[in-house]
């Protein structure tokens, strides 16, 4: 199926419908869905998390500098929470792929076998 | 046997592995699948070794623990920054885009939009942050051998570096991705090694109680309490705070659009594999990073960081070496001379392992995507193409060891910040809209990494990194890139990712409402089934 419109060396190859049956299944809007509202709330909360970080690194000066325990201030625990934070989430999006979107995506991409097996 | 003996044998060892690993992989390497992204066998536990190879370069190991020594904990932004960008990198882009690209960051965007301006676009800003980078490391090779030597002679450092821009060539043009990736994970065990040996020798020396070392650190330099505290360095102003937030901005967005890391997604089989990739390198690195704070602050607290030392006269970045050999028994003793030969050759590795990533990543783009697609039209054969990635390796390297050797006097941590912030705004703007905005064109990625890439090397060369910081008040020798005297800067912050990044996403939403392409919204359909499901991907090649 050659596009014939522009010179397939300028634009990327014309689309396979079968993307687009696939794309509309409930299957894959589930998919989108269920990939989005982990990645989309996770990526704001620890870009937030961070950046309170930074601007209370500079800004609030006083309550960083306290101390915790000996020398171990604020600054420095704050510091290690992010540590903590990321290796979290990192986590926890694992899981929740595993759980959530790898079965909706193999099963999607069997059918996208199939479809193409068949040719 | 004397220190110099141990320290060329060592060095010569590594150079011996390495070049051995590399011969082997040519052996293994067949096609362009191999020669840009080792067949994609790579497993995701070798994957993630081999990203934090690729990632912790001379920047991590010598450059923060400088930072940290020499202003305290404002240098522990950079592990923070470094580690938390991971996020980014895991949530939003790694498994997408081993799903949609091919062997270069382009591939990703030229899945739906035109070819030739997207590729051109993308291959010009993949060959300005890796040279950017570049400059990092060799800056860091000559350092670190001239410490070795002895020498301040400024030839022995140069020698050093075109030493070392022969080696990176040589690696890439023979090994190509699978020679690079075993270098990699080679270094990644040799530095995770020796940072564990460097930090417990540390924490030994105050019982392993982290605040007695801080307390030592604080008064060993003078600072006090405020050594421990941020603003040592960036709280002086209002300019030099936004500053710090500036390099805050790019360290967390700069990792996903380091087109070196991008393509180390491509070398495992599936996306499943590049997300389990990425959380061995979380955990490589985070640990690592860690480690960072044992190695700063033991620096701070053991070794004399004053003005006139030699830790602040390498910018900070001796302060690891010479820390090692201070554990070790300090200058003039064997054991001093043991440590300070290992962690240096560990040093040596790092740099190796990281300059190969780099040039073999611009070598790609150079003959995959300008040179196969936009002058040979997708009409080259493999043999051809592979053969323009070697002719391109040597051309990158030539150009790096010539911008290396006057960038000499700048930390290393500082200079790849700078490429984070070219990453951040001139690759990161275009990565992201393409994979989550359908009405994302060609304009708009085009606009996206021309306008990042330019504002942000716009705004470094006329910033006080180039002119205009003044002199240093012992030696007399000027800050910033050019001579005192001279001074046409009118950007006040130095790092530029605060206002670049925000230019990058600007320009790229701007490039896109202003034209209409409905053959690329077309295709998103299929790129994000492609991207979520891995319908289609690129298979790996056995």
């Amino acid at each position: 199926m050659a596009d014939t419109r522009v010179d397939p060396h300028d634009q990327a190859e014309r689309h396979d419908p079968v993307y687009d049956r696939l794309h509309a299944t409930p299957e894959f809007q589930e998919l989108k869905k269920r990939h989005t509202s982990f990645v989309l709330p996770a990526t704001i909360a620890f870009l937030s998390w961070y950046l309170l970080y930074v601007v209370m690194s500079m800004w609030a000066h006083d309550f960083m500098s306290r101390q915790v325990v000996g020398n171990i201030n604020v600054a420095l625990v704050f510091g290690l929470l992010q540590f903590v934070t990321t290796f979290l989430i990192a986590w926890l999006y694992a899981r929740y792929m595993t759980a959530k979107v790898d079965p909706l995506a193999r099963e999607i991409e069997a059918e996208y076998r199939e479809e193409v097996s068949g040719r | 046997m004397s220190s110099d003996t141990l320290t060329a044998i060592l060095f010569v060892a590594v150079v011996l592995i390495t070049v051995g690993i590399t011969f082997w992989a040519n052996r293994q390497t067949h096609g362009t699948t191999d020669y840009y992204a080792g067949g994609r066998s790579f497993s995701g536990f070798q994957n993630g070794m081999a990203i934090s190879g690729d990632y912790m370069s001379a920047a991590s190991f010598l450059g923060i623990s400088g930072a940290i020594a020499l202003s305290g904990y404002d240098g522990f932004l950079y592990s923070i920054g470094f580690l938390v960008a991971w996020l980014v990198a895991l949530l939003l882009v790694a498994e997408l885009l081993r799903n949609s690209g091919r062997y270069t960051m382009a591939d990703q965007l030229a899945y739906r939009m035109r070819q030739r301006p997207v590729r051109t676009a993308a291959a010009t800003s993949t060959v300005v942050v890796s040279i950017f980078y570049l400059l990092a490391q060799m800056v860091g090779a000559g350092a670190l051998v001239a410490l070795l030597l002895g020498v301040t002679d400024e030839s022995i450092k140069a020698w050093t570096i075109v030493a070392v821009g022969l080696l990176m060539v040589f690696y890439v043009t023979v090994g190509g991705m699978k020679g690079t990736t075993w270098v990699q994970i080679v270094k990644a065990v040799l530095l995770m090694g020796g940072t564990i040996l460097i930090t417990v020798l540390v924490l030994a020396e105050f019982n392993f109680n982290l605040s007695s070392l801080l307390g030592a650190a604080a008064e060993n330099t003078g600072k006090g309490e405020g050594f421990l505290q941020p603003g040592l360095k960036y709280g002086v102003s209002t300019t030099s705070k936004i500053d710090f937030v500036s390099l805050g901005i790019a360290l967390v967005l700069g990792t996903a659009g380091l087109p070196h890391i991008l393509i180390r997604f491509y070398t495992v089989p599936t996306a499943k594999d590049a997300r389990t990739s990425v959380l061995w390198a979380i955990g490589l690195i985070g640990a690592f990073y860690l480690m960072t704070l044992a190695l700063g602050f033991g620096a701070a607290a053991l070794l004399n960081t004053g003005p006139d030392s030699e830790v602040a006269a390498s910018g900070g970045n001796l302060a690891s070496p010479l820390l090692a050999e201070f554990l070790g028994g300090g200058e003039g003793t064997t054991g001093g001379a043991v440590l300070l030969a290992l962690i240096s050759a560990v040093a040596f590795a790092t740099i190796l392992a990281v300059v190969a990533g780099l040039t073999l990543t611009s070598a790609s783009s150079v003959a995959h995507d300008l040179y196969a697609t936009v002058f040979k039209k997708g009409q080259a054969t493999e043999k051809e193409e592979v053969k323009v990635a070697r002719i391109a390796a040597f051309v990158i390297g030539g150009i790096a060891i010539g911008l290396a050797i006057p960038a000499q006097k700048l930390n290393i941590a500082f200079l790849v910040a700078l490429a984070f912030a070219v990453a951040a705004s001139a690759n990161l703007p275009s990565i992201i809209y393409n994979m989550f905005w359908k009405r994302f064109n060609t304009r708009g990625a085009t606009w996206a990494i021309y306008g990042g890439l330019i504002s942000c090397v716009v705004l470094v060369f006329f910033s006080p990194v180039v002119s205009g910081l003044g002199v240093n008040p012992v030696t007399g020798a000027s800050l910033s890139l050019f001579p005192a005297d001279v001074d046409f800067h009118w950007f006040p912050l130095q790092n530029p990712g605060i206002v670049s990044i925000p230019l990058g996403f600007f320009f790229g939403w701007l490039g896109t409402v202003t034209s209409k392409e409905p053959t690329a919204e077309d295709k998103f359909t299929e790129l994000e089934v492609r991207a979520f499901t891995g319908a289609g991907a690129e298979q790996a090649h056995h």
